[in-house]
């Protein structure tokens, strides 16, 4: 996994307990099982391959309680490095209380769900096209050919950026959040090469404003005051980097259960007044995003000492899956009712783009389903999965009929 | 059960993080306000029929910010 750099790769984890690593291909591939098997033995994991330390609490209980405390846990670092990194602050992801608020309440008016809505014909669009570019094809890759260019090309209508910039951001993404991960040399060249896109983007805008997010975070006021360069520069970094990748893998892994899973498939055809509980569903079971927090003062979370500068890895897929939590927490139930899930986070940090996550990830499966109603994994090819942070199909080679 | 009493959903604003859960579940109850957090429509009477929707709401808030009481 860490070939670019040239460091070894990480040895094999053999007690998930004491050494755990999100980066092993068997945590990639399958976690599941992973999680399962510590919730019942060690609920706070512990692995020392991360500065300072890292905790994994696998348990809805604590993860609730840790998204909660903003005392004890700071969202300064939000992905678990192994070496850390000079602070990046990116409000109000980064932020804690009180710059917090100011901060997120001024992006909430255009995420509010009113003002999704207004991009679902766009997003409908979009995804006729990619499915019109694969027309009448045997094979397809969901993943590559689909479900990574939707998020991208919505973002970048909501930014005023040109949507062919896609494969740039893809890079940028792949660069901080998975081989930034083990390798930190990659991360200041890229935070740097995406300041100089944004500085030229905002040169464009000069003194004539369009009807986007950056015309409109550059006429933005943050109690009375214009936003700093480096707050605009970090929250427009925010916007970018978190609503690509997340989306992609939320798109790809509901397509890989209903390439894997007939049945669903054909019931979720067969009733599309089942799209929204199977939507929440996908979330909950695939939930893409891992965040983390820094430890900033001593504490005790379920029954677990935290150590000032320790890493955590905040896992809402993993409390997701909480038994304790969740009934038949294991399944995948397209018409789950009752689905509190935590796929978007909890507390303070809601995920600010929840709303078009879901627009984006609705839109994706039914346009798909109507025009390939048939389809399953392709023999002989292999589905991979990302690494780190934000869990997908990253390749994802489907049989269409 | 106390059928005979008025059933009426409330949004904890204090907890609210804007989910969307409830208006997406129970729209007939609950609307998005300029932010994305949520508030009931009207006073959060539950109509006749809208019971079971109102439970829904209070169940999938992860939040635990959407309440039901009986007055």
């Amino acid at each position: 996994m860490n070939d670019r750099s040239g460091k070894p790769s990480h040895p094999p984890v053999k007690d998930w307990a004491t050494d755990f690593d999100h980066r092993d291909p068997a945590w990639i591939e399958n976690p599941f099982p992973i999680w399962d098997g510590l919730r019942g033995r060690c609920p706070v994991a512990h692995s020392e391959r991360f500065q300072d330390g890292a905790y994994f609490p696998s348990r809805y209980a604590e993860v609730r309680e840790i998204a909660y405390d903003s005392e004890h846990f700071s969202s300064r670092r939000v992905i678990v490095r192994e070496n850390k990194v000079p602070l990046t602050p990116s409000p109000p992801i980064t932020s804690d209380p009180p710059e917090h608020t100011p901060a997120r309440k001024l992006l909430l008016p255009a995420f509010a769900p009113q003002a999704i809505a207004r991009l679902e014909p766009r997003a409908r669009a979009l995804c006729r096209e990619l499915l019109d570019a694969i027309g009448d094809a045997k094979t397809c890759d969901a993943a590559v050919d689909y479900a990574q260019h939707i998020p991208v090309r919505l973002i970048a209508h909501m930014l005023g950026v040109p949507e062919q910039d896609g494969d740039l951001f893809r890079r940028w993404i792949h660069l901080v959040l998975e081989v930034g991960i083990s390798d930190e040399s990659v991360i200041m060249p890229t935070l740097q090469e995406m300041a100089a896109y944004f500085a030229a983007e905002i040169k464009k805008r000069g003194a004539h404003r369009g009807d986007d997010l950056i015309s409109f975070l550059l006429d933005a006021k943050m109690e009375g005051q214009p936003l700093s360069g480096p707050h605009l520069q970090g929250t427009l970094r925010l916007l970018l980097i978190a609503g690509i990748d997340t989306t992609w893998s939320g798109i790809g892994a509901s397509l890989w259960h209903l390439a894997t899973h007939a049945e669903d498939r054909r019931r979720l055809v067969a009733n599309p007044s089942l799209m929204p509980t199977a939507i929440e569903e996908f979330l909950r079971a695939y939930a893409p995003v891992t965040m983390a927090r820094e430890v900033v003062k001593e504490t005790t979370v379920g029954g677990c000492p935290f150590k000032p500068g320790g890493q955590v890895l905040l896992s809402f897929p993993a409390a997701n899956r909480d038994p304790a939590k969740f009934a038949q927490a294991d399944q995948v139930l397209i018409d789950r009712a009752e689905n509190p899930h935590a796929a978007f986070g909890l507390g303070r940090h809601r995920c600010i783009g929840s709303n078009l996550a879901r627009l984006e990830m609705t839109v994706a499966i039914e346009e798909w389903l109507a025009r390939f109603p048939e389809f399953r994994l392709a023999e002989g090819e292999k589905v991979t999965w990302s690494e780190g942070t934000v869990r997908g199909p990253r390749r994802l080679p489907v049989a269409l009929n | 059960m106390s059928d005979a009493k008025i059933l009426k959903v409330r949004v904890e604003s204090a907890l609210c993080q804007g989910h969307n859960r409830c208006c997406s579940i129970a729209p007939e109850l609950f609307e998005a306000d300029d932010l994305g957090n949520a508030r009931v429509k009207g006073d959060g009477h539950v109509a006749p029929g809208l019971e079971a929707k109102a439970r829904l709401a209070v169940a999938n808030c992860p939040e635990h910010a959407v309440r039901l009481t009986h007055e």
